[in-house]
């Protein structure tokens, strides 16, 4: 017998598998694209093809669903690989021009006094992100917003570069090192919360999480609270407010505090 | 008739090395996730271990076996001398530069993806690479199983093919048709934007790409072990096959039945419709069909070979089975094995019970009895047939190939029940560290430290192995004589075209995935707006 005698219904064995395999798809088809549709009380469908192209997942518009209001808007920044590679000295310099107005609060050298976050040495697209958010409104400051909205593109994009260039130096008021708490080292997985630093710089850094070394204590406090209350929502799709609110207030001073003492030196050299 | 004793050799050996370092990664995994050990606070090297272990275990290590062992089926069983000899070896050094230049980027903590990908988690270009040369190493076996079984039917025309190389095609076949989803997931969808070329995935179509392969490949992974049990176990306690019929109907059953049922992988994803997860359930319930034909079958040439001992009654037999030889042994761990994970499997194939295990410890304990326990202790147990046969000596050890054979089964149970049951009180898989100090979670230190306990039992299983093996590389020379295989209680002289061809099967299991597949991917593919962007990993 050849295979030309194989694929025909003169074949017993052709007939029976295929029939058999036929027929069970059919049964399984029919149950599920219609008869189990049907059997959920709970769903109404229009009419057989209503239900058979719902269980095949074909995406449909949801009947009367009322999206929620958005009363702040969200983070639309955009950041492609070009936006913020090798900038020139010139943009640099155009920077440090810019960077003048920035200098009361954050400190000449990019370090504050005055417990404003030091962007000496910050990540160029986080500093980016966040005078973006400040002037497209999507993260508020009584103080930051006014000075962003009048700011381009272009002058984002040379700050962010000027400050990405000058060099960590230690914080203004350096206190002891304290040693590192268990939120900070583990996170606290059964909460959803991975470690501080799988973001933030010294185990890996993802994109717009700033390293936090050295940087203000009430600010950071601050900051979290924020998160938590959701009163500050720029984070997107809330990866900081679902970590903020799953931590315990003793948990968010005791990251503050870490953080704040510890030398900025110490961020792994991951830019 | 083994002639090309090197290739063989070099894939067995090859395979057995990186199984040996993948196990240490798996005994340190579980150890450093468990109370006994103490966290790293790094979890990306948990990560960079997890898909160390994932790739060697989940593709290159048992691909590798079903390699060397398909070559030897080859050469014995059609008593023919391998043809392809150069192109096998190309395959072979294809996987191992695959291997090495999917490791060095995990290594380096640039494609921590774990095994299945995970896209929208984009690793380095180099990992999918590797793996995609892994994959087109295979294929060049999977094109020689079909050639030299196409020149063996034209020099015996008519003639009943023998059932291992009939079982060893299938599931080349089933491979060859199986690896093409996540080729096209890798070739499609992650390359271009592990390339650079794109910078946005459509995660939920890799998804079901990917499920394309997870389950058949499942299949592809129990072949060596199945086809162990038909033709090399009766052989070796004395017995013969109780049915040769069954045999091939069962193999052909997990060519038609193992590809339309992947979506069981994907029922708690909401890009699949629920009407076709549906179908994908209650194909894989069939798939239950070809392994309960396995078992009886097997049970009953069992039998043969007691009563042929001269074991009596109704279960007197079973005391006169050759419980020494470690075949027997390997044997009946791997169905005790295959018993308790194919009734976990039940609960894994029902829509409903699946949720609440979905993600938890429960799925890892289930694949690591399955595959590491039922599939990998045959795997054992093929090498030491086989082992006298390519190396022309023999294998002294028999007292230690028992206490192998037991370790391994031992440290299976103790490392999967208890995975198991945390599994059942929900601690989620792929989690690099659990704090056992929170009383949601302190119940399950015990159970987890059992498991730990567990795996380094099975890693000191693994390295006896690996010394009986390299130990039978220096035994004194014998003869072995010819590999043979099972016979049959009725050995087969002419079988019906259909169970001694594998085409009407292959259709139907490309048809079946036709309708099983076909209008979910296109469905996903022609959606707008489903792409989100890629997550880099280790990117700045
Ligand atoms: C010493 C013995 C072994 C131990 C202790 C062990 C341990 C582990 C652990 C802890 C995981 C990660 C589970 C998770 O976090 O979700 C894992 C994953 C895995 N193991 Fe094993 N394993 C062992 C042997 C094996 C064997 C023999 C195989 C199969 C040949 C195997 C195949 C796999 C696969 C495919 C994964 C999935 C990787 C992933 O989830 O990405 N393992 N193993
Ligand atoms: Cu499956």
């Amino acid at each position: 017998m050849s295979t030309r005698d194989l694929f025909t219904f003169s074949n017993r064995h052709f007939t029976i598998g295929v029939g058999i395999t036929a027929a069970i798809l059919v049964v399984t088809a029919i149950a599920g694209f219609v008869v189990l549709p049907f059997a959920q009380p709970w769903v109404r469908f229009a009419n057989v093809w209503d239900a058979i192209c719902s269980a095949a997942g074909v995406a449909q518009r949801a009947a009367n669903v009322t999206t929620p209001d958005q009363p702040k808007r969200l983070s639309e920044v955009v950041l492609t690989s070009r936006t913020l590679s090798r900038p020139s000295q010139e943009a640099i310099g155009r920077g440090a021009t810019l960077a003048q107005r920035c200098a009361i609060c954050h400190g000449p050298t990019g370090i504050s006094r005055a417990d404003s976050p030091n962007l000496a040495g910050q990540y160029a697209a986080v500093i980016y992100k966040e005078l973006h958010d400040f002037r497209s409104g999507a993260r508020a400051n009584a103080v930051m917003s006014p000075f962003a909205v009048n700011l381009t593109d272009e002058e984002i994009a040379d700050l962010s570069n000027y400050y990405a260039y000058l060099p960590r130096l230690p914080a203004y008021h350096p206190t002891p090192q304290l040693p590192k708490p268990n939120i900070v080292i583990y996170g606290a997985p059964m909460r959803g919360i991975a470690p501080c630093g799988s973001c933030h710089g010294s185990l890996d850094n993802k994109t717009g999480s700033p390293w936090l070394e050295g940087q203000s204590e009430a600010y950071m406090k601050a900051q979290l609270q924020a998160f938590a209350s959701s009163e500050r929502r720029n984070d997107i799709s809330q990866q900081m407010r679902n970590i903020a609110r799953a931590m315990t207030s003793q948990e968010i001073e005791a990251a503050a505090a870490y953080y704040a003492s510890q030398p900025p030196d110490i961020v792994k050299a991951v830019d | 008739m083994l002639v090309n004793r090197k290739l063989i050799l070099a894939h067995f050996w090859l395979a057995f090395a990186v199984f040996g370092i993948a196990l240490t990664l798996g005994a340190w995994q579980m150890f450093i996730r468990s109370p006994i050990g103490t966290w790293l606070s790094n979890p990306e090297l948990y990560y960079r271990s997890l898909t160390a272990h994932g790739t060697v275990m989940g593709y290159v290590f048992p691909t590798l076996v079903a390699m060397g062992f398909g070559y030897a089926i080859s050469e014995s069983a059609l008593e023919q001398r391998l043809i392809g000899v150069r192109w096998a070896w190309t395959g072979f050094w294809l996987i191992v530069i695959g291997s090495v230049m999917a490791v060095i980027p995990i290594a380096l903590g640039r494609a921590s993806v774990l095994y299945t990908f995970y896209p929208p988690l984009i690793g380095n270009l180099f990992y999918y690479l590797g793996v995609v040369l892994v994959v087109v190493g295979s294929w060049i076996w999977v094109a020689l199983m079909s050639i030299n079984l196409r020149v063996w039917r034209k020099a015996h025309p008519g003639a009943a093919v023998p059932l291992a190389m009939f079982a060893n095609v299938a599931g080349s076949y089933l491979w060859a048709w199986t690896a093409v989803g996540a080729a096209l997931e890798l070739l499609l969808q992650i390359i271009p934007v592990a390339a650079g070329l794109k910078n946005t995935i459509d995660a939920g179509l890799a998804r079901v790409f990917f499920s394309w392969t997870l389950h058949a490949i499942v299949y592809f992974w129990l072949m060596p072990t199945y086809i162990a049990y038909y033709t090399i176990v009766p052989r070796a306690i004395g017995g013969r096959v109780y049915s040769d019929t069954m045999a091939r109907i069962s193999f052909i059953l997990f060519l038609v039945v193992a590809m339309p049922i992947g979506m069981h992988h994907t029922f708690a994803d909401p890009q699949v419709g629920a009407g076709f997860k549906f179908i994908h359930s209650a194909f894989t319930a069939l798939v239950a069909l070809p392994t309960l034909l396995t078992v009886f079958t097997i049970c009953a040439s069992v039998e043969i070979a007691a009563r042929l001992r001269g074991g009596r009654g109704l279960f007197g037999w079973i005391g006169a089975l050759p419980w020494d030889n470690p075949m027997m042994l390997a044997l009946a761990f791997s169905f005790i094995m295959l018993g308790f994970g194919g009734a976990g499997g039940l609960i894994n194939m029902s829509y409903q019970l699946d949720a609440s295990i979905h993600n938890t410890q429960w799925i890892t304990g289930h694949f690591h009895l399955i595959f590491g326990g039922a599939i990998v202790i045959m795997y054992f147990a093929i090498a030491y047939d086989l082992w006298p046969h390519l190396t022309g000596r023999e294998l002294i050890d028999i007292r230690l190939i028992r206490t192998q054979l037991w370790l391994w089964f031992i440290g299976m149970i103790v490392t999967t029940f208890p995975w198991h049951w945390v599994g059942i009180l929900g601690m989620p898989r792929r989690m690099a560290y659990f704090d056992f100090g929170d009383p949601a979670i302190a119940p399950q230190a015990l159970s987890v430290t059992f498991s730990a306990i567990g795996g380094f039992v099975l890693l000191a299983s693994g390295i006896m192995f690996i010394v009986i093996l390299a130990r039978g590389m220096r035994a004194p020379q014998i003869d072995a004589g010819a590999y043979r295989f099972a016979l049959a209680v009725h050995q087969p002289t002419t079988v019906p075209v259909a169970l001694n061809t594998h085409a009407l099967w292959v259709a139907l299991m490309i048809a079946l995935t036709i309708t099983n597949y076909g209008y979910p991917i296109l469905n996903l593919a022609t959606t707008a707006g489903t792409s989100v962007p890629a997550v880099y990993v280790g990117a700045q």
